[in-house]
């Protein structure tokens, strides 16, 4: 309890009505409603049903209460209900999305913005609907060789490197992919990317409830992959990560995979030397959901961190399993115009304040939604004058001398 | 209440659009063909007054690459049938495409009696909006188009349309029925359907396929040349204060012989 402790990857074929067949699903039935889910949630306090009333309203057969409630597009998927949850329910990777599916398929208007970005995921393989055949654009535009597999199917390569679409395509998220090369390729890393035959892994979209276009795209993933040969995947994406870890299991994929900071990490010993430029930063590092209260890696990127030289860590308040979300999560990177129309606050903001007030100067990320998040927000309260935002990669890129 | 909704694909131009060989026609290879948007408006529309006056709605295309899956798409939105209109050439110029649906209703069984047709006012490929008109024209009903919203009175056969002028202004028509219309927007966005939707449409449902007889349709106009537009040059940024700015752009203007 209080930990987040790395489970089995799950199958998930469950769905509300066959909860109790499966050990996940009657687990959920054992709720203490002791509210900690509540309590920590950062919407739970404007949430209609959050967490425990979701499964008290379940067990007294009043579920459809919830899911014709919108109560439900305030989640943002950010670990922090079932990572206190002291009877370990896995309420955001397993109850959560089942009730949201009906949710979505109630609403009797889909929010405009968030619509788009899953049509857009649906036909271009990416939310923010760019064109399948500029993905890899950016390769252009880095200084290290990037191999694209399908131009050299048959050779062999040792790590299959998942670039990801916000990494891709959003100027910020590029600055992180060259970046990432740029120490992938310093530290002799033999890589490749899929190039334009990549489409984005689609957790987001399992987690508000769009079951179909994530197995739409698990389909297409996996058919993709089937036709190289690699030893092992890494990926930008910490959502991206969380599907190939989790849900591609139960397709077959068996690739070692980690998310680029814990491959970094593991290497430390060969990167650190590497590492000649001073950066004199005081940094704060913001634990993204998925790495951090999901898959337990809270000090691998803060190793990554410290071994830069002249960069001094500091913790924010809210740190580690206690992180608060940048909102982006569970579709919310698609929802703020919903979320403002509320009245929400929104959770980026929210959490920037606490950057600012740890008196760094750099806040360092993880997650490839939290870029843009964070910067808007610092920008929103004029912070930005004091703060940039920098994934702890391009960080690493930074301290190496070209 | 029958309603008939007209789908038609037409290329996206998200991706990059490049000329065929022929320079007179789009290369196919370059293109991806989705729905046009003011199809999915009418669709919408037809859906809305389904729920209102428990109609029917029919969703119908002609063949092309994506047509099964706008209309599978159309099903899943709660569309009662949907019917592909087969053989004959693709890539019809307007004015055949629409002849080619007007014979399509008149052979195709149980597509009519129509009480009304909803379609797009215009696509990305008809900007001129004749599609409708030209449907109208051949089954000898009205049309009115840049329509936002109708309201229908099943019992008189009539509707009250609303169409949409600049400046913010909008008329309101008492339009007898059968009629096609040509949608602008719909009273709500176009519904968003889950894929599991689509996908489950797609295993239960059939698209049912038409053949209407052919028949032969003069182009009236020829096609001399397709091209892309040539970038003739650069923006100049000016740099500077406003008013060294103001005084360097007087003096281009002055230099264009504008002032």
């Amino acid at each position: 309890m209080g930990e987040a402790a790395a489970h089995e990857p799950t199958i998930c074929e469950l769905t509300l009505d066959t909860l109790a067949s499966h050990p996940e699903g009657r687990k959920v039935f054992t709720c203490i409603q002791c509210g900690t889910c509540a309590g920590t949630c950062p919407y739970g306090d404007v949430m209609d049903y959050p967490p425990r009333r979701i499964i008290g309203m379940l067990r007294a057969g009043l579920l459809e209460k919830v899911i014709t409630s919108d109560s439900l597009l305030a989640c943002v998927a950010c670990y922090a209900c079932m990572a206190k949850c002291p009877r370990g329910i896995q309420l955001t990777e397993v109850l959560l999305p089942l009730v949201k599916e009906q949710t979505f398929l109630r609403l009797p208007e889909t929010p405009a913005e968030l619509a788009k970005a899953l049509e857009n995921t649906l036909r271009y393989g990416n939310p923010e609907g760019e064109p399948a055949r500029k993905r890899a654009a950016w390769v252009k535009t880095t200084d290290v060789p990037v191999r694209i597999l399908a131009e050299d199917p048959k050779r062999p390569v040792d790590v299959l490197w998942f670039v990801e679409c916000y990494t891709s395509y959003h100027p910020r998220g590029q600055d992180n992919t060259r970046a990432t090369a740029k120490v992938f390729h310093a530290l002799g890393v033999d890589f490749a990317i899929l190039g334009n035959e990549e489409k984005c892994a689609g957790e987001c979209a399992r987690l508000l409830g769009e079951s179909g276009l994530f197995d739409t795209l698990m389909d297409y993933n996996m058919a993709v992959f089937q036709k190289y040969t690699f030893n092992r995947l890494v990926t930008s994406g910490a959502h991206a990560y969380d599907a190939f870890k989790y849900q591609y299991p139960a397709l077959g994929y068996r690739y070692p995979t980690d998310h680029t900071a814990v491959f970094l990490a593991r290497q430390l010993d060969k990167l650190k030397p590497l590492l000649t430029r001073k950066l004199d930063y005081t940094v704060t590092y913001h634990d993204s959901c998925c790495l951090g209260r999901h898959n337990g890696f809270y000090e691998e990127p803060r190793q990554l961190l410290r071994a830069i030289p002249g960069v001094k860590v500091v913790e924010m308040t809210h740190n580690r399993i206690n992180s608060i979300c940048c909102g982006g999560g569970g579709g919310g990177m698609w929802l703020d115009t919903y979320y403002k129309a509320k009245g929400y606050e929104r959770l980026s903001e929210r959490r920037v304040k606490e950057a600012a007030a740890s008196g760094a100067n750099v806040l360092a990320v993880s997650c490839p939604y939290e870029v843009s998040r964070f910067e808007d927000a610092l920008k929103v309260f004029g912070y930005d004058k004091h703060m940039v935002v920098r994934d702890v990669v391009e960080l690493l890129a930074e301290a190496i001398a070209a | 209440m029958n309603i008939l909704v007209l789908l038609k694909m037409v290329p996206d131009v998200v991706e990059d659009i490049e000329v065929a060989a022929d320079g007179k026609s789009l290369d196919p290879d370059s293109l991806r063909l989705i729905p046009s948007e003011s199809d999915e408006h009418a669709l919408e529309e037809a859906l809305i007054l389904k729920e209102r006056h428990a109609a029917k709605v029919t969703a119908i295309a002609l063949d092309c690459e994506g047509a099964d899956d706008a209309l599978f798409t159309a099903l899943a939105k709660g569309a009662d049938r949907a019917v592909k209109i087969a053989g004959g050439a693709t890539g019809l110029a307007t004015r055949a495409g629409a002849a080619r649906v007007a014979r399509a209703l008149s052979a195709g069984q149980g597509l009519q009696p129509m009480d009304l047709v909803l379609t797009g006012t215009q696509a990305i490929d008809d900007l001129e909006g004749l599609t409708a008109p030209l449907l109208a024209h051949r089954l000898g009903w009205p049309y009115l188009g840049i329509v936002t919203q109708v309201v229908v009175d099943p019992a008189s056969a009539r509707s009250t349309v609303t169409k949409e002028y600049p400046g913010g202004c909008h008329g309101e028509f008492d339009v007898p029925l059968p009629a096609v219309l040509g949608v602008q927007a719909a009273e709500k966005p176009p519904r968003y359907v889950p894929v599991a939707k689509v996908r489950a449409a797609m295993k239960s449902l059939k698209i049912e396929t038409v053949v209407p007889p052919e028949e032969d349709e003069p182009a009236p106009l020829d096609i001399l040349q397709m091209a892309k537009p040539q970038a003739a040059g650069h923006a100049e940024m000016l740099d500077g204060a406003p008013e060294e700015v103001a005084g360097k752009l007087v003096e281009i203007l002055a230099g264009h012989g504008l002032l």
